[in-house]
């Protein structure tokens, strides 16, 4: 009892001499009434929506600027890279998006294969989960490419292979986040549910969705931060035209290898710092209290 | 289901690759392991600027792609500090490429090992004070044994995806099995022969026999853990119900 009103009061302790026994004023109980979490989110999704659907898809990279040979680090030629750079950025985010997308839906057909009753289809989905999820990207999209490559009639678009391998790869992450988010509703609202005789359709979405999504939401939104940390890999191997590909291109093209990639690390930082701390955001207001 | 089949010369070709990832691994791991100690250990510390530069290290860690971080080591680093440091000049890729890792594995290590330590309960660090054990044996012989049941299961994840991390040194330059295998593909695709698809295939299914075992280890560690733990408990039970008839 003492540790969890202790955990309640931890942010308003920090802000300052708070009294502990001061709790917040909830002004709803659900969390999808509240608008303080829904605006956010439904922003975010519209963002990427936007995102995903919009934009130059196939830039040129191209320095006009003759760096000197002189320094090893040059502020102005780092500057000059920033547009090309965001433009890498943006490739790389959309395949995200559009890999992420087939990630949450293909996840959630996976983890209801997961759970269902029949050993014959519950077995083989842990197996094919459990070897997706224990294999790198990499070596994924390398397999994906050799395969388009070897059949015979079909030819893919480089970023299509990237998010489709984004998207099966991280749907097996999803599966098990939705797994855990189903999971951690407590036995007793599935008898309850038994009990005041509600059909499936009602116990799901009046009972138990309600109460898992404040679960799933905040892991599915860290997964996608990591999706858009591997997406680069397939700039690497598919000569996507992403950051990295950006990076590497200027790099041959002007033989200065520091300016692009410290770049690179900074956009990444830049996009997925905000992203990971709006995640964590989320996680705090979503959180369920059970009273 | 034959074709998958790869013949015993590329299987030798595998294990020599395995073997440079399994040493990659192992690098990665043991500073991983280090970093993760130091940095979530110092992001409770009392004093602020510890705690500010370990929280640092963990977004800047966390934040950054693996491949990017990669990158960056393997290729900008030795242009950039070569003239402060001479040590990054000529270091191979697969030094520069555990740096990588560890620091990776360090990011996401301190965040479990911070957990774990906010996890025990307030009463045993209050004990040890009252215990007059000052702080470094405090750690060591009070919190992070009882933190190790809470680190094992996220460690082991964690190392698996390093071990998934360790394949991207084959597009940053340096040798692993992955570069073995697409050597291999290379030489199979200049002499024409078709069934590159296998190579992968085999490939998927050692990463994956490899991921395996690194769980049945860590669930093994967890399993000897709680067997410490319990034998300790019977150990002193016995003394004490002995002493105390002898001892009145």
């Amino acid at each position: 009892m003492a540790d969890t009103t202790q955990e309640e009061t931890v942010p308003a302790a920090a802000e300052g001499a708070a009294a502990p026994a001061q709790f917040e004023l909830q002004q709803h109980h659900k969390w999808y009434r509240r608008p303080d979490v829904l605006i956010p989110v439904i922003l975010v999704v519209l963002g990427l929506a936007i995102l995903a659907t919009t934009g130059d898809t196939s830039p040129r990279y191209r320095s006009q600027f003759t760096p000197g040979r002189e320094v090893r680090f040059g502020w102005d030629y780092f500057f000059h890279l920033v547009p090309q750079m965001l433009q890498g950025l943006y490739i790389t985010a959309r395949a995200t998006v559009l890999g992420f997308l087939i990630a949450a839906s293909l996840g959630l057909v996976l983890a209801l294969l997961r759970r269902a009753q029949k050993r014959w289809v519950s077995w083989p989905a842990a197996l094919v989960i459990e070897f997706v999820r224990s294999t790198p990207i990499l070596v994924q999209m390398f397999f994906a490419q050799a395969l388009v490559r070897a059949t015979p009639g079909i030819s893919l678009n480089p970023i299509v292979i990237l998010f489709l391998v984004l998207g099966i790869h991280y749907a097996t992450y999803a599966s098990e986040a939705y797994r855990a988010g189903i999971n951690s509703v407590p036995k007793g609202q599935w008898e309850a549910s038994i009990a005041l005789n509600l059909g499936p359709w009602t116990k799901w979405t009046r009972v138990i969705i309600p109460q898992a999504v404040p679960n799933i939401l905040p892991t599915l939104g860290n997964y996608l931060v990591a999706a858009f940390k591997d997406a680069p890999i397939g700039d690497a191997v598919l000569s996507t035209a992403g950051v990295l590909f950006f990076a590497d291109w200027i790099r041959a093209d002007d033989f200065r290898p520091v300016e692009p990639y410290i770049l690179t690390g900074v956009g990444f930082l830049l996009v997925s710092l905000p992203a990971a701390w709006a995640v964590r955001r989320l996680e705090e207001r979503i959180a369920y209290e059970r009273t | 289901m034959e074709d998958l089949l790869l013949t015993p010369g590329q299987y030798a070709r595998l294990y020599n690759g395995l073997r440079a990832t399994l040493q990659l691994l192992g690098q990665a791991f043991v500073l991983g392991i280090f970093l993760s100690l130091v940095v979530g250990v110092g992001r409770l510390s009392e004093r602020k600027w510890v705690r500010a530069i370990s929280f640092g290290f963990v977004e800047f860690a966390r934040g950054i792609s693996s491949i990017i971080l990669l990158f960056i080591l393997v290729i900008a680093i030795p242009i950039l500090l070569g003239d402060i440091f001479p040590w990054v000049l000529g270091q191979p890729v697969i030094v520069m490429a555990s740096i990588a890792l560890g620091v990776n594995m360090g990011g996401y290590g301190a965040e479990i090992i911070r957990g774990s330590i906010v996890a025990i309960p307030k009463g045993q660090t209050e004990a040890t004070i009252a215990l007059n054990l000052n702080p470094t044996q405090r750690l060591r012989y009070v919190i992070l044994p009882q933190a190790m049941r809470i680190i094992l299961p996220p460690m082991g994840n964690l190392t698996i995806e390093i071990l998934k991390g360790t394949a991207l040194v084959a597009v940053a330059g340096g040798y692993d099995m992955m570069r073995e295998v697409r050597n291999m593909e290379a030489s199979m695709l200049a002499e024409g022969v078709i069934g590159v698809t296998a190579l992968f295939v085999n490939a998927l299914i050692i990463y994956f026999i490899v991921a395996q075992v690194i769980n049945a280890l860590f669930r093994f560690g967890e399993r000897a853990l709680d067997r410490r733990f319990e034998q300790r408990e019977g150990r002193s039970a016995i003394p004490l119900s002995v002493a105390q008839p002898g001892g009145n």
